[in-house]
């Protein structure tokens, strides 16, 4: 393990993985709380279009990624709230066009394989120094972002109606956040792929759910959880030799079973 | 002269180009307590969204002491308001000082967390509303008519001058109804308030309410006590039955069409 753990890659791997998994960490309670893992699923998966971009203009696909990321987080906004369109259908709408443009731009670009392998699940062990820096960048962006706005977020979260009627400039903080989740999740793409990044967005903080009660409790654990199983599950897969998301992915999914069990016995010891 | 509370010009909402409130003209002087009745789709909670600004008139103009909605509630006293079914998720992980200190957010500000000044004005509406003791529950933790108590509370953070309710009796049983209409009759003599309540309970709105307002797209303002049959199917657009209790109608047991 301690041979493993000298080697440079991986020790880059950890740090980004680790990175990546806070900021999802404490994104995944206000996704869980507002009910939006399938707009996480759905930007994830337009992802793929500015990825594939970035492939086909020969410019770094981490850029275009973000940039069609967050054009089409707004777009499927806008959509629900200036026509008559659902949230849910406007995101199925866009969702499955940016895949297909994906593969067109994937198919232009003559792309190798393992490119479109890597981005669909993930390969942190090939993150370069680069790469690092850049997750490091837009941890501290999003993480200042989160704690500046904090308290709006969570009003938001609990009643957005009110929120407006309080004075909180609800429709700003609404883009923002989509702008928060189209970052976060571009860079978590390195570390499961656009497959399973809504796995991180979603499981940490389901598990907090099962086990905390209070919003500052389920942020510390729903942290924990995310950056425990991804340092967990990159040596587990390294040992094992499984892939790298996968695995990651895997062991979010197990801890998350063990958990269910919680509210479960915290209601029989209550009797209620 | 008076003041206005409330002052609504040729008002007109519509929903893709169907008409909810059409040509409403309506004065409410401050101080008074108005309750507000009508049919299901009669328009009552488009016309308290209208006042808090939340919707936009397609014709006509809304003016809340003398401002817009919008104005009034970017300058920081915006109207209290206490939404139908204000707990969306019942898990919510927020203890109820935290559900009571939303109501200043937007007097805090962006960026800035909540002072120790905002905590005590918090603690303070709790015990106007007699439940300081519930300031460290969870919000999901308490009954129905704390929890209406809790939305109350934050509807007063702002410190507003108008107070707007819909239907705040609506999931409570008999007996905590009344209470939180004495609630809110108190409420308003001890704060100076202007308070609109939409209520189906005639009885109990007849009982506190200085004017009534009935609505059914259109509005006809009373008197109350006694509401009269009359009045009341006008507004319902059928024939209505009263189950007396003394001397004030208590309910409509029974509207049938003839």
């Amino acid at each position: 393990m301690i041979d493993l753990l000298s080697l440079g890659f991986l020790q880059r791997a950890l740090l980004a993985g680790v990175l990546v998994s806070l900021l999802c960490g404490v994104l995944s309670i206000f996704v869980v709380l507002r009910r939006m893992a399938f707009l996480g699923a759905g930007i994830s998966h337009s992802a793929f279009g500015g990825v594939t971009l970035g492939f086909l203009l020969g410019v770094n696909p981490l850029w275009t990624g973000i940039g069609f990321s967050v054009l089409v987080a707004l777009a499927i906004e806008w959509a629900q709230t200036h026509t008559r369109v659902e949230e849910d259908t406007a995101i199925g709408i866009f969702f499955a066009a940016s895949m297909a443009l994906g593969l067109v731009f994937l198919h232009l670009s003559r792309s190798y394989n393992a490119d479109a392998f890597g981005l669909l699940f993930g390969n942190i062990l090939a993150i370069d120094r680069t790469q690092v820096w850049q997750i490091f960048g837009i941890t501290v962006a999003v993480l200042f972002i989160i704690l500046a706005f904090f308290k709006e977020m969570v009003f938001l979260s609990f009643d957005e109606e009110m929120a407006w009627v309080s004075g909180v400039p609800v429709k700003a903080l609404r883009y923002l956040f989509l702008v928060i989740m189209a970052l976060v999740i571009i860079v978590s793409i390195y570390l499961v792929g656009i497959i399973l990044v809504s796995a991180l967005l979603v499981i940490p903080g389901a598990t907090a759910q099962n086990l905390g009660k209070q919003l500052w409790n389920m942020l510390l654990i729903s942290a924990i959880v995310a950056v425990g199983c991804t340092a967990g599950g990159l040596l587990l897969s390294c040992l094992l030799d499984f892939p790298s998301g996968a695995t990651i992915v895997l062991l979010l999914s197990l801890v998350y079973l063990l958990t269910t069990a919680v509210p479960w016995l915290r209601s029989r010891h209550t009797g209620r | 002269m008076e003041e206005l509370a409330v002052e609504m010009k040729g008002v007109t909402v519509a929903y893709n180009g169907v008409s909810v409130l059409e040509d409403i003209n309506l004065e409410i002087k401050a101080g008074r307590y108005v309750g507000i009745l009508g049919p299901n789709g009669a328009g009552k909670s488009t016309l308290l969204k209208t006042i808090l600004g939340l919707i936009r008139p397609n014709q006509g103009e809304v003016a809340v002491f003398g401002q817009s909605p919008q104005k009034l509630r970017s300058h920081g006293r915006p109207v209290g308001y206490l939404p139908q079914r204000p707990l969306g998720n019942p898990h919510f992980p927020v203890s109820v000082l935290d559900v009571v200190l939303m109501g200043r957010y937007g007097r805090i500000g962006l960026c800035r967390r909540a002072r120790e000044e905002d905590r005590q004005s918090a603690r303070r509406q709790l015990e106007l509303l007699g439940i300081p003791h519930l300031a460290g529950k969870l919000i999901g933790e308490i009954s129905g008519g704390e929890q209406q108590r809790v939305f109350i509370a934050r509807a007063l953070g702002a410190e507003p001058r108008l107070l707007v309710l819909d239907e705040p009796t609506v999931s409570l049983d008999v007996c905590v109804q009344d209470e939180v209409f004495e609630l809110v009759f108190e409420l308003k003599q001890k704060l100076d308030l202007t308070i609109l309540v939409v209520s189906h309970d005639i009885g109990a709105v007849a009982r506190h309410v200085d004017d009534i307002i009935c609505i059914n797209r259109r509005i006809h303002v009373h008197q109350p006590p006694p509401l009269g049959r009359l009045g009341l199917e006008s507004t319902f657009g059928c024939s209505v039955e009263y189950l007396f209790h003394g001397q004030i109608p208590h309910r409509v047991v029974k509207a049938q069409d003839d």
